[in-house]
């Protein structure tokens, strides 16, 4: 039953779904406000990726993916910032020229750490390295020792806090809980009208597709067979000959990267950055939306994003006071009676009767239906 | 004066007798505008705002839910009173205000998405809202890309202006100076303690203390101490104050920390009766959950307390306790989250229009003569002429008055020499 396709059919239509509705209906149908919001809740996609090849394959549980949402958001944020702060914008300020919450906080010139921010490229290479060289340390750190697990989970965790414990003291430095408001530019081109938002959402979405490809391929590579081994029975992997710690590590560090560019895509399409994106809860919100799409399949994680969030907005515009709890049920409700979320509903319910009612009018192809199943296997 | 008057006669707080007395030979005077029945929508509305020929709608954007609900509470009630005031008075420019209530739920990217949902799908005329400086700091941006207009009620840093809000509440230093400066004279304080929350508005406000300690007073400023939000251990300070026995303990600790604040003060033996405490961040809603008996005998300085006596005031209490229940306890901040819906009609009517463009611009000047503080008007910057005052805290969680300024203080955002 192996299939060296990089799709196999029922894969290639689904990514095909997704694109129409991303590219043709959702900007067709919404005004630009709502695919504004759409384009906020796809940054979060970027994370539930990284957590369906991490958590989903790897086995990997953690709880601290704001982390590096936060650090690529907060990357592309200081670059943002750094051009909103131009000495003609700044004028009022005691100290023009500098951010204006380091101008509140009596610092009078740039901190040295912030002066390469002012050139895109080294932005870019930024969010990508920064997160991720990160996660490589926490990840040598823990794996080497075979730290995994819950006690894994728990020190994500921590490190969620550290950081946002720092990001809120250096208020100097980072804008403290404030966060960084007000991003106006990207190279002078003013990202707050309308037409800029699309095309922000377009380019947005063009890098969830790169990255879907990228997950597509981890997935589908020998590589991808190694994660799910090492998650149904690490020893035996290891007796194998096979260096776990270095496969998790991998895994963890692609989960960052995702995530990173998420945050990147966020402080874009949102015009800000702050601390509330990095601590314990949001980070547990984004393991949420993984879970609801279902943590084995790279479309469900996708969708349920963009359900939980839809739900999350609508819910509280209806009723402002009772939404939260209306949410929660929904959690409780997709976790209890569909473990493997949506993807789980999709394959166990949906598409086998799809497949039939194809399959009832033409004669079967051989050998395809049973493939897609594969995946949705319960992780036991 | 046409203008006085009006404001005057559309105040609920006015006496039948002033009234009748003292408005009646002023009406020929009134400016047609205000006093038209219900002008037509075209008239009033040039730039496609939710305003039809019998309603004008308006947004109400706090926290209902999260960590911040239990003080935004109270501004949501303040504004939902002064709506239904407003509308049983006839509304604005005829129209009767329809309102519509978003969750910011104590996430600053929500109030950020929440006030562009109002302002782009909903257009609404105004919007009364946000409560942390944090909040405000992500609303702003939208506010003035989209061109809306923001009532801001909290007590807050200063260093900001912008044509798009008008800040009810006190900017730093008209709070501050006024009750450091009774203080002094009245204890005689020299030497001065500095403890806060570690984030904008305490740091901004004990910057501003120091400078005017240091350069005003000609005191010392012995120890400045900051705690993370929702902190709950002061032990180490309280040792620290009483190492070095200030003579006024100065403090702007926010939310749920100064319930084990004080506790903690009168665990380690500090009476406050002795012990000068000047606090600006503890209004009747705090003490609701510090308890009387912890915090009695220290001094609050904002610019309202339940317990003021005045005419205003003693129309406003009542009628809020009658919506929200006796049990409410009004607080500072939920009485300036009162001013924004009349400051905002009160614009309306006398510019003659819903346009945002004109309410900022007819906005300085604007006298409102209910508030339950007392006279209040809207300076140049955008922000509130009010008075300072200086309350006592009792054990049955109200404040006494000591002290009251003259005169109205200035609104100074960006003060000179405390930067």
């Amino acid at each position: 039953m192996t299939d060296n396709r990089f799709f196999n059919r029922s894969e290639f239509i689904g990514i095909l779904v997704l694109a129409v509705f991303l590219v043709v209906i959702l900007p067709l149908t919404l005004d630009v406000f709502r695919l504004n919001l759409v384009a906020k809740y796809l940054t979060y996609a970027f994370v539930a990726l990284g957590l369906v090849i991490c958590w989903g394959y790897g086995g990997i549980l953690s709880l601290g993916q704001g982390v590096f949402f936060g650090l690529g958001g907060y990357c592309m944020a200081m670059f943002l910032k750094l051009e909103a702060s131009s000495v003609e914008n700044t004028k009022i300020q005691s100290t023009p020229g500098i951010p204006d919450f380091m101008d509140w906080n009596q610092i009078t010139a740039l901190p040295l750490f912030w002066k390469p921010f002012n050139s895109l490229t080294f932005t870019i290479a930024a969010i990508i390295l920064v997160p991720g060289i990160f996660a490589l340390i926490i990840g040598t750190a823990m794996f080497k020792r075979r730290v995994g697990g819950t006690y894994f989970a728990i020190i994500t965790q921590a490190v969620a806090a550290i950081l946002t414990i720092l990001i809120v003291g250096q208020q100097g430095y980072t804008g403290g809980i404030n966060g960084m408001t007000d991003l106006r530019t990207l190279k002078g081109w003013d990202i707050r009208p309308d037409h800029a938002k699309v095309v922000l959402y377009f380019f947005e979405v063009g890098c969830l597709f790169a990255c879907i490809m990228i997950a597509q391929f981890v997935r589908h590579s020998k590589l991808g067979r190694i994660l799910v081994a090492m998650r149904e029975k690490e020893d035996r992997v290891r007796f194998s000959g096979y260096s776990v710690a270095n496969f998790k590590i991998f895994a963890f560090c692609i989960a960052a990267v995702f995530a990173a560019i998420g945050g990147a895509m966020f402080a874009l399409n949102v015009g800000f950055m702050s601390p509330s994106f990095v601590g314990i809860v949001p980070s547990i919100e984004m393991v949420i939306y993984t879970a609801v799409g279902g943590r084995l399949s790279i479309l469900g994680a996708i969708y349920g994003t963009l359900l939980v969030n839809f739900a999350k907005t609508s819910l509280s515009e209806s009723f402002p006071e009772l939404w939260l709890f209306g949410l929660g049920g929904l959690f409780i409700a997709v976790v209890l009676a569909f473990p493997n979320g949506l993807a789980g509903i999709w394959g166990d319910y949906v598409q086998p009767r799809i497949e039939r009612l194809i399959s009832s009018r033409k004669s079967k192809p051989a050998g395809w239906t049973d493939s897609s199943v594969a995946d949705g296997a319960p992780a036991e | 004066m046409s203008d006085e008057t009006n404001k005057g006669l559309l105040s609920p707080f006015r006496r039948k007798l002033l009234m009748g007395m003292a408005a009646l030979p002023a009406i020929t005077m009134l400016p047609k505008t205000s006093f038209a029945q219900a002008p037509a929508t075209s008239a009033v509305n040039t730039t496609g705002l939710a305003v039809t020929d019998t309603e004008v709608t308006v947004g109400i954007l706090h926290s209902a839910t999260g960590t911040m609900a239990i003080s935004e509470t109270g501004s949501i009630e303040a504004e939902k009173l002064a709506i239904e005031q407003i509308n049983a008075m006839g509304g604005v420019l005829g129209r009767k205000i329809k309102i519509i209530q978003e969750d910011g739920a104590s996430d600053w990217p929500t109030f950020a998405e929440k006030a562009k949902k109002l302002l782009v799908n909903d257009k609404v005329a105004a919007i009364m809202g946000c409560w942390t400086s944090a909040s405000r700091k992500a609303v702003l941006p939208v506010m003035e890309q989209y061109n809306g207009m923001l009532y801001y009620p909290t007590f807050y840093e200063g260093l900001e202006q912008s044509k798009n809000v008008i800040y009810t509440g006190q900017e730093a230093t008209q709070q501050i100076l006024a009750g450091l400066n009774w203080i002094a004279k009245e204890k005689g304080a020299k030497t001065f303690f500095f403890i806060g929350s570690d984030y904008i508005w305490p740091r901004t406000s004990n910057k501003i203390a120091r400078k005017h300690v240091e350069n005003v007073l000609k005191g010392k400023v012995v120890g400045e101490e900051y705690y993370a939000l929702g902190s709950t251990q002061f032990n180490s300070v309280i040792n620290k104050i009483k190492l070095t026995k200030p003579d006024v303990i100065f403090t702007d600790v926010v939310g749920g920390s100064n319930v084990a604040f004080y506790k903690q003060l009168k665990a380690a033996g500090i009476d406050l009766s002795k012990q000068a405490l000047l606090t600006i961040s503890v209004t009747e809603d705090e003490i609701d959950g510090i308890g009387g008996e912890n915090i009695a005998g220290a001094y609050a300085c904002m610019k309202y307390f339940q317990s003021l006596d005045n005419p205003n005031n003693k129309t406003f209490v009542p009628a809020f306790k009658k919506m929200w229940g006796e049990k409410t306890v009004i607080g500072d901040v939920t009485q300036a989250a009162y001013l924004g819906p009349w400051l905002w009609k009160l614009t309306v009517e006398k510019a003659g229009s819903f346009d945002v463009d004109k309410i900022a611009a007819a906005s300085p000047g604007i006298e409102f003569k209910g508030a339950p503080e007392g006279y209040v008007r809207i300076h140049e910057n955008h922000h509130l002429w009010s008075k300072t005052r200086v309350g006592r805290a009792k054990l049955d969680g109200q404040f006494e008055l000591i002290y009251e300024t003259a005169d109205l203080v200035e609104p100074d955002p960006f003060p000179k020499g405390y930067q």
